[in-house]
């Protein structure tokens, strides 16, 4: 307050700060970049805890042994959907019957915007069904959720078999205070959407379904299964939710607990974990890690069943079984009995999971980095964008201080004029406007006039808007005004570059990944630009470092990261099926990377574009 | 001056427009920072339901509203949306006036410093010419107009737009010089929210700045005046909650508004610095602090009009900012309604060197503010604190706006010692404190 209070001070402060402007800067995108990389390095990361009283005290003992039970059930239910060519509904109810539950099915169907070509569905129809198992020993007005996908082909059978053997388990034991639902979904997260919108009792993405007939208490946790072999080596832990939401961190504690009470090998991003954090290969290990974390959760969508639990504030994760490493090998009774675990652990629950953290980064699964280790990093670019932007201010401030000296009139060359900053920013924004809009609604026609299918077709249009958006907006101001000024330009970057700071900043708040990935490729070449550069070289290192190639350059990092790594051609594929996943994932469950990029971070970006060719 | 001043209209009214029309006008009624449980219009729709069916619209804990206003509502509630469009263009069309009769004054004083050459030259650069005043108006027209929280405000139909147009109306005609009216109009303002009570003092001491009065103890006419005011003011307030009680044929209106406000009972929160801190007190404290929390508005009326006499209009300014960072339930209308007078002090910009970090610091809240309310309230991963540090950082931009003209008010030629800097303290103090 003294500091900024006082002029001579102030005075100094600002001139210090402009004078060493650019050093500042570059230290401290340097500082970001090694402060986040620094992240994955154990000594400075802290050993996972449980926090929750109600599940780290008492101890459960594990009885559930019918693994046999769960494989040949799983055989019925494949021979039974094969029959049935989807979910086989009458088996399913039957089954659920027998073993005690309170059975229900739910319809639903959704027609796609645009036919998913990944896995090939345009109009989706099919049948949730989910037995609930009364709690005995308390009023029914909270819930547990297991869930297990019927997916097509000869996926997730075991996952199926293994929740009616654990049903039929559970129902013989009295200790259970939360009814506990066994949902079997269809169509994997259309199917998880419309039996949470059912539930719950919203329509948020236009789903059309019938209404839920039985319904237990508030769904506290949920669980969902991924089994696909009879064999299971070990267990991935999936936690990164629609919008990069994650669950409290005491889940994947607990789940980690009883991974090591059983002796189960367990992995987070398929990566098993290491110990030898003072080795480069360790912490290389570490860093790929939380690295494949940060771009899953950056890409916003729902990484497993679960992801759409995390929205209706249910904590929820997906455990997948692998069969990739050949020494060790478990049967699937103890996948039960973990499962049987974790289940009674979060029936002891008294409130809901929030004694642990939300924000956080994994680096393997005993190790966590918490929203104050990994923000200052982000924190760091975006004080990038600040510092700039007062450079910019007392630049404009300067040279009007020194016109008005002495009884002049006092004539504020009234600035460059509202209009002339206006006009770019309401241009790009109409832009970005049309790159969220025509994609989707212009389909048909594109379909008609060229050869193509309807998914390339959204995605080319997309791409299409995308690029001519570069041809566009960099002539609107002289329309108006003539002589873009320099005092134009000015203003127009000081707006542009506290929009994206607040814009970045809201990111980072709801999904960290997203804007720190987005900050580490837009601030450099926003903080630095000038109409004043050499055009050519500059124009191509913003192309180069615009929204779109972040995508790309993610998608290569992250077949690199899963060791998968691809050719260009195939990364550009890549890239357009991640673009019209990404517009699907919006239209389907309401993910917002999609709007996020079209009609904020990318007119921003153009607004800088505007500025290089400002003249 | 017509011209772009239609202009202006045309695109509020607009924008006004569409967004009535738009899906995001339901969300925008809804948001906690746009409408509080005082000036929600759906409270009101609840009301006028309850005043229909013939059972007292104060039975229960919905409606706050002044039985004058729910009458009001009586006869207009189809046309509500055009109540509401209109409200905010008499704030601006009068305080277009009040900002142009306030230039003139100043400026003749200013021809008058010029002239006596008393001043040092530095203070030369404040002088405004004659072109520069012609188009505050049209600033201030533009500041509220087109604020976007007048904007927000006017779309969730929140009655605070309908309260800042009586504070206009009263500042219009204190301006004018008719004391009747403004005491009128003071007094309709109080019973609508009780706080602009505090308006009285500078009020009282334009009025005695414009009849050439000396604010003097000792002096009869001095008495005589503010004697003559006060009856003004008391007796209207007499007359409008005596109406009110005919109007409704009970006193339920006072605990239910009156005490409403000053008791806060309802912890929803929003931007202002109540909630969070009654929400976490052991019950057996909540007088104490709500007495010390209340005393804010009040009390710093006395320092400041020791300190402002010589300048009411300012002292006005300085008020309605008092009020709105620390009333009860605040909402950005009333924090848009003190920023609409900003361009009047805009000769005081050139010593307003933190404007820059003040208006970041509100520009990145507003955007925070529907950001954490998501984490907390849907995502459940944030928690009331993140809202709340929010909030704490809003009404520290918006007490670093008001003292920043008020200490720089010192050098102003005319202006005041260096004491102004207590109550800058003062006020720091306490934002910090809750």
């Amino acid at each position: 307050m003294g500091l900024l209070s006082d002029p001579n001070r102030r005075k100094a402060l600002t001139n210090l700060l402009t004078r060493l402007n650019a050093p500042i800067c570059m230290v401290c995108y340097l500082a970001a970049i090694v402060w986040f990389m620094g992240l994955a390095f154990e000594p400075f990361t802290l050993r996972t805890y449980m926090s929750e009283n109600a599940m780290g005290s008492t101890m459960v003992e594990e009885r559930f042994s019918s693994g046999e039970r769960a494989l040949s059930l799983a055989k019925e239910f494949d021979a039974h959907k094969r029959k049935a060519g989807g979910m086989p509904v009458e088996w399913l109810v039957k089954a659920m019957q027998a073993r005690g539950l309170e059975v229900f099915t739910q319809s639903f169907s959704r027609k796609l915007p645009f036919p998913d070509e990944n896995k090939e569905r345009y109009m989706v129809r099919g049948t949730n069904v989910y037995g609930i198992l009364r709690a005995p020993r308390a009023p029914r007005t909270e819930a547990l959720v297991i869930t297990a996908p019927c997916s097509p082909g000869n996926s997730d059978n075991q996952a199926v078999g293994l929740l009616l053997a654990l049903a039929q388990y559970f129902r013989n034991q009295i200790f259970w205070a939360k009814d506990i639902i066994f949902l079997v979904n269809e169509h994997d997260l259309i199917g998880m959407q419309a039996w949470l919108e059912g539930y719950h009792h919203t329509n948020i993405t236009g789903m059309e379904y019938s209404p839920l007939q039985g319904r237990a208490g508030s769904i506290q946790a949920a669980l969902s299964l991924e089994l696909s072999s009879d064999v299971i080596t070990s267990l991935d832990l999936i936690l990164e939710g629609l919008n990069g939401q994650l669950p409290n961190l005491d889940l994947a504690n607990l789940f980690y607990a009883f991974c090591q009470k059983l002796g189960v090998l367990c992995t987070i991003q398929g990566k098993l974990q290491r110990n030898d954090w003072d080795t480069a290969e360790g912490y290389t290990h570490a860093a790929q890690t939380m690295m494949l974390m940060v771009l899953k959760q950056a890409c916003g969508r729902s990484w497993g069943d679960h992801g759409l639990f995390l929205r209706y504030h249910i904590e929820a994760a997906s455990i997948r079984g692998i069969n990739g490493f050949r020494h060790y090998k478990m049967d699937v009774a103890t996948i039960g009995r973990l499962l049987e675990g974790m289940v009674r652990k979060l029936n002891n629950l008294l409130e809901r999971l929030h004694q642990s953290y939300f924000f956080y980064l994994l680096p393997s699964l005993s190790r966590f980095v918490s929203i104050g280790y990994y923000m200052p990093a982000f924190g760091l670019l975006a004080v990038i964008l600040l510092l700039r932007a007062l450079d910019l201010w007392v630049n404009l401030g300067a040279p009007a201080l020194e016109a008005v000296d002495g009884v002049t009139e006092a004539e504020q060359p009234s600035g460059p004029g509202v209009l002339t900053v206006l006009t770019p920013v309401v241009i790009s924004h109409l832009t970005g406007v049309a790159l969220y809009l025509l994609p989707v609604h212009l389909q048909e026609m594109a379909v008609e006039h060229f050869p193509v299918s309807e998914t390339e077709a959204v995605v080319l249009t997309a791409v299409a808007i995308y690029t001519a958006g570069l041809a566009l907006p960099h002539n609107t101001q002289r329309l108006l005004s003539g002589e873009g000024t320099e005092q134009g330009w000015k203003v127009l970057k000081l707006t542009a570059l506290l929009y994206l700071a607040v814009l970045l900043g809201c990111t980072a708040l709801i999904n960290f990944s997203l804007g720190f990935v987005l900050a580490v490729t837009l601030v450099p070449i926003t903080a630095s630009m000038t109409p004043h550069m050499p055009k050519a070289l500059s124009a191509l290192a913003m192309v180069l470092l615009s929204p779109a190639f972040t995508i790309l350059y993610c998608v290569f990092i992250y077949q690199e990261l899963i060791e998968a790594p691809v050719s260009v051609g195939e990364g550009w594929m890549l890239f357009l099926s991640v673009i019209s996943q990404g517009i699907l994932d919006h239209a389907l469950y309401g993910s917002l990377v999609y709007p996020l990029l079209a009609l904020f971070i990318y007119p921003c970006w153009l607004m800088f574009w505007n500025i290089l060719f400002w003249s | 001056m017509a011209a772009p001043l239609t202009l202006l209209l045309i695109v509020a009214v607009t924008i006004r427009a569409v967004l009535f029309r738009s899906s995001l006008a339901e969300l925008i009624s809804e948001r906690v920072e746009v409408v509080s449980p005082l000036n929600a219009w759906k409270r009101v729709v609840e009301g006028l339901a309850l005043l229909d069916l013939g059972v007292s619209p104060y039975s229960g804990d919905v409606f706050h509203e002044t039985p004058l206003m729910i009458y009001l509502f009586h006869f207009t509630v189809d046309y509500a949306e055009i109540v509401f469009m209109v409200s905010p263009y008499f704030v601006d069309c009068l305080s277009c006036l009040l900002a142009s009769l306030d230039r003139a004054k100043i400026f003749r004083k200013q021809k008058y410093a010029l002239e006596s050459d008393r001043y040092p030259a530095d203070c030369l650069e404040l002088l405004r010419s004659p072109k520069e005043m012609f188009y505050i108006p049209l600033k201030v027209a533009m500041f509220y107009l087109l604020n976007p929280f007048t904007i927000l405000s006017c779309v969730a139909k929140s009655t605070c737009g309908l309260n800042n147009a009586i504070i206009a109306l009263f500042i219009f005609c204190t301006l004018k010089g008719s004391a009747l009216l403004s005491g009128i109009l003071l007094a309709l303002a109080t019973y609508q929210s009780i706080y602009p009570l505090t308006l009285f003092a500078p009020a009282l001491l334009f009025f005695l700045q414009r009849l050439y009065i000396p604010v003097n103890l000792r002096r009869s006419s001095f008495w005589c005046f503010t004697l003559q005011y006060a009856f003004i003011y008391v007796g209207s307030l007499v007359v409008i909650t005596g109406l009110s009680f005919f109007l409704l044929g009970s006193w339920d209106f006072i605990p239910s508004v009156y005490g409403f406000i000053f008791s806060v009972p309802d912890l929803t929160p929003n931007i202002g610095l109540f909630w969070y801190f009654f929400a976490e007190m052991f019950e057996h404290f909540r007088l104490f602090f709500i007495c010390v929390f209340q005393i804010n508005v009040f009390f710093y009326t006395i320092p400041l009009s020791i300190k402002l006499k010589e300048h009411p209009v300012f002292l006005i300014f300085m008020q309605i900012a008092i009020i709105s960072i620390f009333k009860s339930y605040p909402t950005v209308g009333d924090v848009a309604l003190y920023m609409a007078f900003l361009p009047a002090w805009s000769h005081l910009y050139r010593f307003l060197r933190n404007i820059f970090l003040v208006s970041c610091v509100l520009l990145a809240c507003s955007a925070l503010f529907p950001v954490l309310w998501h984490l907390w309230i849907y995502a459940g991963s944030a928690n009331s604190n993140f809202y709340y540090a929010i909030t704490l950082l809003f009404n520290f931009g918006q007490t670093f706006l008001i003292i920043r003209p008020l200490t720089r008010r010192r050098k102003h030629p005319g202006g005041f010692d260096n004491e102004v800097s207590c109550f800058k303290s003062s006020v720091w103090k306490s934002s910090l404190k809750s």
